[in-house]
């Protein structure tokens, strides 16, 4: 038996940004059915770091990360909860002089898009943060970065988006997309078959396999950021911690327990699994401990990996498809896409509404992979961000 | 072609009996296990100065402790074993492992998990005071250092262990107030002809629940508990039978639902798992031979799947006699047979046992909303209701991610039964629709850092 569901927008994947944009498409008034294989947000959305970070990113993406802030500040009001979001500040530390000098580059640069940082070095890092290690020389803080819970953030906007009448159908998956004159038809598991006018690719890492169906392959990899959490212990990590280099993050959330990430664990896209790998966790374990060594002897009590789709410049896929009228991608946040999702919904509802968004979307163009159009802004040598 | 590494992980009956087949072959073997002595929980054996002796540490099953610390210790010489060593992930054909402060890589050809059993435990308000200790623990206190859990004891819940443990404090001179049991003596009656299968078994189940009642200890049948009252630590217990409420004095409760099967690493491993009716809990599947879906990995004892020593070592030895056979030595077909005949006897008891003491699945449902269903987070019976139905959950891990339920210390390891048996009641689905917990990696907590210092 075939059950047809027939709205304005299908959108096939739900992460942070397709929860998002069923939520904000709703407010626009637009019918909406939500398609997730599995749970809501229970890939690279849901098991994320939980950073909420501006600053380090790259500046094509300031403009959205801005924007994504002012989301995150009122999160309460808009969808019911504040998923835990603290405004902590994130604090980037600097191990050589080459690295302070990086973070007041960045800081400068950064100043143009509004972003306040704070440059912290000498005697001052010793007396505001004595418990970091001997190796930090100092740091950059973004006072109003911080952290959230990444496994509420994907349920909340699916919730709220349901609560507002939009479709969410949860293990769902899409087994192929067909388009005949203006509208799509998207065949799903169970029978389920959803006419649009509008299809947005918000498949994260399987997003590439969309994007290919229409005619627009991108080098889409797979990556597994690497994480693990401690015990709780008494609160003393006040900040958000990331370093140059982007090799070790580390955060304590409100009940005590220690998050720390770095490096990348094993992924497979097609089983779906994803697992921490020992000899990274423990290059992650050792980079911390050099950072804050009061974190010796702490418990571990998970570790774990999510799959991200990584693109080969770092940037996500954001825009209109090239070959196909009325798709819209947004995927490959290529391990720093947890900030941005809020935003990532406004921007989809703007397209789909306007036909254009308010934020600058031309460095995020598939078509900077040898498709049809619009030269790559020159990112390929941009160093990796930290991961979220 | 060099022998093949065979790590066992376990010293209890199951990793004892595989590892004695192993030897027997001149096949290496290494021995990881987390207790600083062999013989696993059920024959765990004394810190060095202590004098209680063999009989009454174990009872009726004290010969075959001692054939269990005897065999190992006479292994000891000749296999890799390292005690007081934890096995915590397996990945890519190896374990990490952690001994003495240190974590070490172990790379294998073949596997023997045999982790064995924890206690299933459920949560009854005030179940978190201190003085409420598991059936299991209350046992290990007797037979490792010689102490009681307490003054006046009762234990509450059901399983053989209920009985035994029982028996034991009496015997060995504790006050025990009561014991009760959830189910309903007609279940045990109908559970009769199963029993029956394993005479000495029922000849001893029967023995102490007579002994306790001719000591004057309080044994009833068809308990629901009510409430464990107490200010800082356990002064009262509330049960109610037949209608009638009852309040019993009481510094200590032994609690326990029968036992959980320790499958972690077999998780790990990536062994496919199916849910066992009977037992109500999800287990590694294993073939004839005791070999898991992964080839190499077996799986043998209570963490295979709840059977009881006597059946841990038998699948220990038909586990250790497979893997030999799969190393080239002669296959051992007699002994095999004989042991698949007595493994299949004792199949029938366990049916028996579980119709005698089934696990009761609704009893979470029916306590209070405020009682704590995950200990490690202060989880709430109530809260975790809201999140089900607030984000519609239908499976474990989204409950574990919405609630965090099973993300503490324990990592599910104490709650998982009790949050699938809500989960399904809540979300109209059977238990085995809600699916299980994913194992992640550290099994137990381990310390930071995981580098050796250089």
């Amino acid at each position: 038996m075939t059950e047809r569901v027939r709205v304005d927008v299908a959108i096939v994947g739900g992460g942070i940004a397709g929860c998002s944009a069923a939520f904000h498409l709703r407010r626009n008034g637009l019918s909406v059915c939500l398609l997730e294989k599995g749970a809501l947000g229970s890939q690279a959305s849901g098991v994320n770091f939980g950073g909420v970070r501006q600053q380090g990113r790259h500046f094509a993406e300031l403009p959205l990360a801005r924007r994504s802030r002012e989301v995150w500040g009122r999160l309460a009001e808009l969808i019911g909860t504040d998923c835990e979001f603290v405004p902590s500040g994130h604090l980037k530390l600097a191990r050589s002089e080459a690295d302070l000098d990086e973070l007041e580059r960045y800081a400068d640069a950064a100043a143009e898009f509004g972003l306040a940082l704070q440059m912290i070095s000498g005697a001052r890092i010793r007396s505001e943060y004595p418990w970091l290690g001997e190796s930090v020389i100092g740091a950059s803080l973004a006072a109003e970065d911080g952290q959230a819970n990444p496994r509420l953030v994907a349920p909340a906007f699916g919730r709220a988006a349901r609560m507002l009448g939009a479709d969410v159908r949860e293990y769902t998956a899409m087994i192929e997309t067909t388009c005949d004159g203006d509208r799509f038809r998207v065949h799903c598991a169970r029978g389920i078959e959803v006419s649009a006018r509008f299809l947005v690719n918000t498949a994260g890492a399987w997003g590439g396999y969309i994007a290919a169906a229409f005619g627009e392959p991108v080098p889409i990899g797979t990556t597994a950021p690497n994480m693990l959490v401690t015990e709780p212990l008494p609160s003393f990590v006040t900040r958000s911690i990331g370093v140059c280099g982007g090799d070790v993050y580390v955060r304590q959330v409100a009940r005590g327990n220690v998050v720390l990430g770095g490096g990348h664990g094993w992924a497979d896209l097609g089983l779906e699994r994803s697992r921490p790998l020992t000899d990274v966790s423990t290059r992650a374990i050792d980079k911390a401990l050099e950072v804050i060594p009061a974190l010796k002897s702490a418990l571990v009590i998970r570790s774990w990996a999510g799959i991200e789709g990584q693109m080969p410049d770092h940037l996500p896929v954001i825009g209109f498809s090239r070959t196909a009228p009325n798709v819209i991608h947004a995927f490959g946040f290529s391990g720093h896409g947890f900030q941005l999702g809020p935003v990532i919904g406004i921007i989809i509802a703007e397209l789909v509404t306007n036909g254009a968004s308010l934020s600058p979307l031309a460095a995020f163009d598939i078509g900077r992979f040898g498709g049809t159009a619009a030269r790559p802004l020159a990112a390929a040598a941009y160093p990796a961000q930290e991961g979220e | 072609m060099a022998d093949p590494t065979i790590a066992v992980i376990g010293a209890g009956p199951a990793g004892i009996r595989a590892t004695e087949a192993l030897a027997q072959h001149r096949l290496p073997v290494i021995v990881i296990d987390e207790a600083p002595k062999g013989g696993g929980q059920i024959y765990r054996q004394p810190p060095d100065a202590f004098r209680r002796s063999p009989s009454l540490r174990y009872g009726f099953e004290a010969n075959k402790a001692r054939a269990l610390h005897t065999t190992i210790e006479r292994l000891a010489s000749a296999i890799d074993y390292r005690p007081s060593t934890l096995a915590w992930n397996v990945w890519d054909r190896q374990l990490d492992t952690l001994r003495a402060g240190k974590t070490e890589k172990v790379p294998f050809d073949f596997l023997v998990i045999a982790t064995g059993a924890t206690d299933r435990v459920l949560p009854v308000p005030g179940w978190t005071l201190p003085g409420v200790y598991t059936l299991g623990g209350a046992q290990i206190a007797l037979k490792y250092q010689g102490c009681a859990i307490g003054h006046h004891t009762v234990f509450l819940g059901t399983g053989p262990l209920l009985y035994l443990v029982a028996y034991q404090y009496a015997k060995a001179g504790a006050t025990v107030k009561a014991v009760l049991d959830v189910n309903a003596a007609a279940a045990k009656r109908r559970a009769l002809p199963a029993l029956a299968w394993s005479p000495s078994m029922l000849a001893k189940g029967l023995y102490y629940r007579a002994w306790l009642g001719a000591h004057g200890v309080v044994v009833e049948d068809g308990v629901t508990p009510i409430v464990i009252h107490g200010n800082g630590g356990v002064s009262e217990l509330t049960y109610r039978r037949a209608g009638v409420e009852t309040t019993l004095r009481c510094d200590a409760i032994g609690l326990g639902f029968g036992l959980k099967a320790e499958t972690q690493l077999a998780d790990l491993a990536g062994c496919r798992f199916r849910f066992d009716r009977e037992s109500r809990q999800w287990l590694p599947e294993r073939n004839a031979d005791g070999e898991s879906t992964i080839s190499g990995v077996y799986v043998a004892g209570d963490g295979a799947g709840i059977g009881g020593a006597d059946a841990a070592e038998l699948w220990g030895e038909r586990v250790g006699l497979a893997i030999a056979a799969r190393c080239g030595r002669p296959r051992d077909t007699t002994r095999i047979a004989t042991i698949d005949r007595q493994l299949a006897r004792l199949a029938h008891l366990r049916e028996g046992l579980e119709r005698a003491f089934p696990f009761p699945s609704q009893h979470v449902s029916t306590i209070r909303a405020d009682t704590i269903l995950c200990r490690c987070e202060s989880i709430r019976i109530g809260d975790a209701m809201a999140a089900i139905r607030v984000f519609d959950v239908i499976e474990m891990n989204r409950m574990k991610a919405v609630t965090r339920v099973g993300m503490g210390r324990c990592q599910g390891r104490m709650c998982s039964a009790a949050a699938a048996e809500l989960l399904a009641t809540e979300s109209r689905q059977d238990v085995a629709a809600v699916g299980r917990l994913r194992a992640q990696p550290p099994v137990k907590p381990i310390p930071l850092p995981w580098s050796s210092p250089r």
